[in-house]
This record gives structure tokens, C-alpha cells and sequence, in this order.
């Protein structure tokens, strides 16, 4: 079911702006990698190529390559919508859609696709998505209630649910957890340590100690000037990362000696 | 010692007092000075040479302004003395504003409700000479039913997609000049007056093509003139969907026409509803563009595609134009019908929007 992605040599543009230049990485299957970095140094920018959402900006454009599994996704023939409908994404503020209930929403995937599905497989989608957000106790009895109206950690625990619910391989997070509590926080990351056993992911952080305790692997990248195109600096597993970095960059920014 | 020091203590406590709670007017201060102006405004007005309601009323306004302002800032001080100013300011400013619509209202409902019967809403103007009472509004609430529905079927479509292709489309295209050149047109558009569109409709539908003066071609010149304001009400809305729902949208594996149609749309649709509805308020009262297409009938023809047909505003115009008492109170009550129909439509399309719209808990 996870697959394994390889990043190949990747340059991210904003029209004529290069704000990305040169990154190899490989991510594992059924593990969790994070990307951390300062502020603009492009890390969200990779993440959004790996599910072709970069080139919703217009203007933006890639070269180099995103392999999943050895299948190039950016190559010509292969369809957008096919490669986010596999690639999952998690965003930073908790977004369900505002016109539709808690369970429209997580079938929202699955209804809006086109493909036709009975009512019992729908409702069978609807409670296995949430009880893997672990938001089924907490929503069960008020399905028909707007989506809006629950709580922020409850929010992005259901958007969570409205990603798995179309079952990708990979689920990609941006900050999933920067406009949350301490609570929801941690409810995300235990979610997190569930989900991994099913799905690869990538999640992008701010947080350092939450990259600690979530992920297998860490890439840290950064900016080696203002205007200048961000870069990897490393990337290796977290316990290596954080006990014994391979760049002296890497140590000042986890250990806050940075800029 | 001991004596001295409590001494100033309580000195300083009254002090203290006097800084936080400081000295205000009494509470009948704002009715007292309110009666006492209009009373000398009254007395003005026997006495001088101030005359008439409204310009004993002003007297009095500045009366009161005066009178408040210059108590307060003896008694109050500066800050107060502003604060009161301000305030009867905002009180007049929302007054003057609020006043013709009260009036306008207030009239249309005085004048035009004694017309209304059964009879008004079920019969025609045919046979019935401008000098008798009765005859009714039928055949113009049909036309005017009729020639706005129209306009809007073809109006709200075309505006929204034009809309749609704005926000959504033309950033990404790569000529801006179409988008560039819908954003001029729509803007030009909103100044162009309503006689040149029912003129434009004349010269182009009935005139080149040959087309019968009809309903028809009432709605299409009511169409143009409605297309400028819902594009923009609908672009702005559509901006105010933040991006973060469409790319989650996508990120879930729905085409983009999938998330136009079923998550932008849908969100945004409270506000273009709301603009649709203004649109078609304003065309709904338009005479001009009537008279040049469709002109008039006094006889009920609910065939908007063939001959001329009625419709409020000119059903207005052509009774207010007759001039005799009878024609006069007729055009009231179609001035009040004309508003009741259009508050009927605006409480209907507000109740689609709350059911379909985004959901509050």
C-alpha cells in the first residue's frame, strides 16, 4: 500500500524565481520524514511538488524529477489528478469545507470523483476514515452537523480523515499542528504513530522536538542567503540529525545557535 | 503626626476620586437640553423670522448641538464636550440618512395601498379610459415578471462563468489581454446609461435583424444591463474563497471543474446570490430600455416573444403620464408593488442562500 518516493536533482521556480535549487532525497515507505528548516527556506515548496499542487501557482514550474515507487510523476502522460489522488495532503490551518456536514466532508473525495458508490460503502468509508483520525467517538453521534462548527484540533483531525478516506499511499503534512494546542498536538502525533504503520509520510515542521519524537528520517534544509534559492543540507535519520549532525549548519539551527 | 498624615491621606483619596469618576452631566441633562431647544426654536419661529417645519427643526438641531456641547465642556471638560459632539453627529449623520427611505417607503405605502383589491391584481388596463377608476396591474406584474426572469436566465449564467474564467481561469493563462480586456468592458459597462442598451437592443434586434418589438428584447437589454454587477459582486466573492480550500480540494484528487463547481461555488454562493438579487432590483425598476423594446400595452400578453408587453415601471409611467386622480393612484400602487416584489425576491433568494450556502453551527 505506502510507497517510496525519490526526489532527483529538483529545482522549484515561481515564474522567473528560482526559490528551490538542487535536492536529492529518497523517502522510505510506512515511515515518517520530516523537513525542518527556518522560515522560507523551501521546505513546504518541496513538499508541494511531491503531489503536483506546486504547479496550481501560476507561474510555477519544476525541473528534475519526482519518482514514486520508479514511476516519474511529472512526466507527460501522467494525469494531476491521479498522482493527488494518491498523494494525500494535510494543510496548515484546518480547513473542511464550510458547506458541507462532518461526513460530507470526508467522503468529499470519494463523491466528488466522478466514480458512483453505494450508500452502505459510503457510510462503511465515513466511520473507518474517522476511527483512523481517531475523531469517531468524538463526532459519531452529530454526522449531520457542518463540519465547521467542531473544534480546531477536531477540525484538523477531520481533514485528516477527509484525506485517508480516498486511500493514498503517501500523506503529506504541512505544519499540521502550527495552529493547534499542546492537546490536539499531541493527538496528531499519536495519530501520526498509527498512521505510519499504513501510509508514508512526509510532514513539514516548525517544531524541532516534534520532528524528534515523530520521524524516522530528517531532512533540514536551509537558506544560504536572502534571494538565494533554498537548499537540503542533509538529510539522515533523526536520531543522527539531532545527537551528531553530518553539517555544522544543521547543529546551530537545532541547537538555536542560527542566524 | 498621626493627625497630619490621615489629613492628606483622605485629601489625596478625594482627588483620586475626582480623577476616576470626574463631574458629568446629570442623566435628564440630554432630554432637558433637547426640550429646552425645540422650545426655544418654537418660540424663534412665532417670535422671528424663522419659518416653516424644517427650518424650525434645523434651529433647533443647532440649538441642541450648541447648547449640549457648551454645558458638557463647561462641566465635563474638553474630552466629554467632543465626545457629546461626536455622538449627536453619527445620530444625525445615520438620521439624514435613513429618513428618505423611511419617507419613500412611508409614501409608496400611503398612496399606493388604498388601490390595492383584488381586482387591481387580476385585471388589465384594457377598455379602461385613464379618467375612470378600476382596471388593474396584471398584464405589467406578468410582463415585468416575465422580461426580469428572462434577463435573469441569461444574465446570472453568463455573469457568473465571466466571473468563474476571471478568478479562476485567467491568472494562469498565458495572455492576460482577454481578461484584461472582460475586467475594461465590465467597468465600461456599469457607466453606460440604460436608454443606450434599450437603444443598442433597438438599433441592433429590431431594427438590422428585423426582430418584433417584444419582452424578449426587453430582457436582453435588461440582461447587459445586469451582466457588470454580477461579474464583479461574483469576482469578489469568488477571491474571498481563501486558497487553501481549493488546493485542499485538489489534494484530495478532484478536477478542477470538480472544485469550481462543488467547493468554490457552493462557498462563495451566499454572496453571488445576494449580487444576482441586487442586479435584478436594479433592472426590474428600469424604464428606458422598455419603451425602446417592448414600449407598452395596456392588454395582457403573457407571450414575451411576440408584440409588446406591459410591464411595472412603464405601467408606472404611463399612469403617473395619464395625470388624472384615478391614473395617479394606479401608479402608486404599481410603485408599491414594484417594491413588495422585489422584497419577496430578495427574502426568497436570502432563504436559498442560508439553505445551500456555507453551514454555521
Amino acid at each position: 500500500m505506502a510507497k517510496r518516493i525519490d526526489v532527483a536533482d529538483l529545482d522549484i521556480y515561481y515564474g522567473s524565481f528560482k526559490a528551490v535549487e538542487n535536492v536529492t532525497l529518497a523517502v522510505e515507505p510506512r515511515s515518517v520524514t520530516a523537513f525542518i528548516g527556518p522560515s522560507g527556506c523551501g521546505k513546504s515548496s518541496v513538499l508541494r511538488t511531491l503531489n503536483r499542487l506546486h504547479e496550481v501557482i501560476p507561474g510555477a514550474y519544476i525541473t528534475g524529477k519526482v519518482l514514486l515507487d520508479g514511476e516519474d510523476i511529472y512526466s507527460a502522460d501522467v494525469d494531476p489528478v491521479n498522482v493527488r489522488r494518491t498523494i494525500g495532503m494535510v494543510f496548515q490551518r484546518p480547513n473542511p469545507f464550510p458547506t458541507m456536514t462532518i461526513r460530507e466532508n470526508v467522503t468529499a473525495g470519494l463523491t466528488l470523483d466522478g466514480a458512483r458508490r453505494s450508500k452502505a460503502e459510503l457510510e462503511q468509508v465515513v466511520e473507518k476514515s474517522l476511527r483512523g483520525a481517531n475523531l469517531w467517538d468524538e463526532v459519531k453521534d452529530r454526522l449531520d452537523r457542518p463540519g465547521a462548527g467542531l473544534s480546531g484540533g477536531q477540525q484538523q483531525r477531520l481533514c485528516i480523515a477527509r484525506a485517508i478516506a480516498v486511500e493514498p499511499q503517501v500523506l503529506l503534512m504541512d505544519e499540521p499542528c502550527s495552529a493547534l494546542d499542546p492537546i490536539s498536538t499531541l493527538a496528531i502525533e499519536d495519530l501520526i504513530e498509527q498512521l505510519k504503520l499504513n501510509f508514508t509520510i512526509v510532514i513539514v515542521t516548525h517544531n524541532m522536538q516534534q520532528a524528534a519524537r515523530v520521524s524516522e528520517t530528517t531532512a533540514f534544509f536551509n537558506l544560504p542567503a536572502i534571494g538565494q534559492p533554498g537548499r537540503l543540507v542533509e538529510i539522515a535519520p533523526t536520531e543522527q540529525i539531532f545527537s551528531n549532525p553530518g553539517e555544522q549548519a544543521t547543529e546551530d539551527y537545532i541547537s538555536g545557535r542560527f542566524g | 503626626m498621626a493627625t497630619v498624615g490621615s489629613g492628606k491621606f483622605e485629601r489625596s483619596t478625594s482627588l483620586l476620586q475626582d480623577a476616576l469618576a470626574g463631574r458629568r452631566l446629570p442623566r435628564w441633562g440630554v432630554g432637558a437640553v433637547g426640550l429646552t431647544s425645540l422650545l426655544a426654536a418654537y418660540l424663534l419661529n412665532v417670535l422671528t423670522v424663522v419659518d416653516g417645519v424644517a427650518g424650525t427643526f434645523l434651529v433647533a438641531v443647532l440649538l441642541f448641538v450648541i447648547g449640549q456641547t457648551g454645558w458638557s465642556f463647561t462641566v465635563e471638560g474638553r474630552r466629554h464636550a467632543v465626545d457629546r459632539l461626536a455622538t449627536t453627529t453619527v445620530y444625525a449623520a445615520f438620521l439624514i440618512a435613513v429618513t428618505p427611505l423611511v419617507a419613500v417607503l412611508g409614501t409608496v405605502l400611503v398612496k399606493g395601498f388604498p388601490v390595492f383589491s383584488a381586482q387591481f391584481f387580476t385585471t388589465s388596463m384594457r377598455n379602461v379610459s385613464p379618467r375612470s377608476e378600476g382596471g388593474g396591474l396584471y398584464h405589467a406584474l406578468i410582463g415585468t415578471l416575465e422580461q426580469v426572469g428572462l434577463a435573469a436566465l441569461i444574465g446570472v449564467p453568463i455573469g457568473v462563468l465571466a466571473a468563474v474564467y476571471l478568478v479562476e481561469y485567467a491568472p494562469e493563462a498565458k495572455s492576460r489581454r482577454l481578461s484584461s480586456a472582460i475586467s475594461f468592458f465590465v467597468d465600461v459597462m456599469t457607466g453606460v446609461p440604460s436608454v443606450v442598451i434599450g437603444l443598442f437592443i433597438y438599433t441592433a434586434f429590431i431594427l438590422t435583424l428585423g426582430l418584433p418589438r417584444s419582452g424578449f428584447a426587453a430582457s436582453l437589454a435588461l440582461a447587459i444591463l445586469m451582466l457588470p454587477v454580477i461579474v464583479r459582486t461574483t469576482e469578489e466573492m469568488l477571491r474571498l474563497v481563501p486558497r487553501d480550500l481549493r488546493e485542499s480540494s485538489l489534494a484530495l484528487g478532484i478536477p478542477r471543474w470538480k472544485t469550481i463547481l462543488k467547493v468554490v461555488l457552493p462557498t462563495a454562493l451566499g454572496g453571488i446570490i445576494t449580487g444576482a438579487m441586487l442586479s435584478i432590483a436594479r433592472v426590474a425598476g428600469e424604464t428606458a430600455p422598455l419603451l425602446l423594446t417592448t414600449f407598452l400595452s395596456q392588454s395582457i400578453n403573457s407571450n414575451p416573444f411576440k408584440g409588446p408587453q406591459a410591464a411595472l415601471p412603464t405601467f408606472i409611467w404611463d399612469q403617473f403620464t395619464s395625470g388624472t386622480d384615478a391614473s395617479r393612484a394606479r401608479a402608486w400602487g404599481g410603485a408599491l408593488t414594484l417594491i413588495v416584489l422585489i422584497m419577496i425576491l430578495y427574502a426568497g433568494a436570502k432563504v436559498i442562500a442560508r439553505l445551500t450556502g456555507a453551514k454555521k453551527s
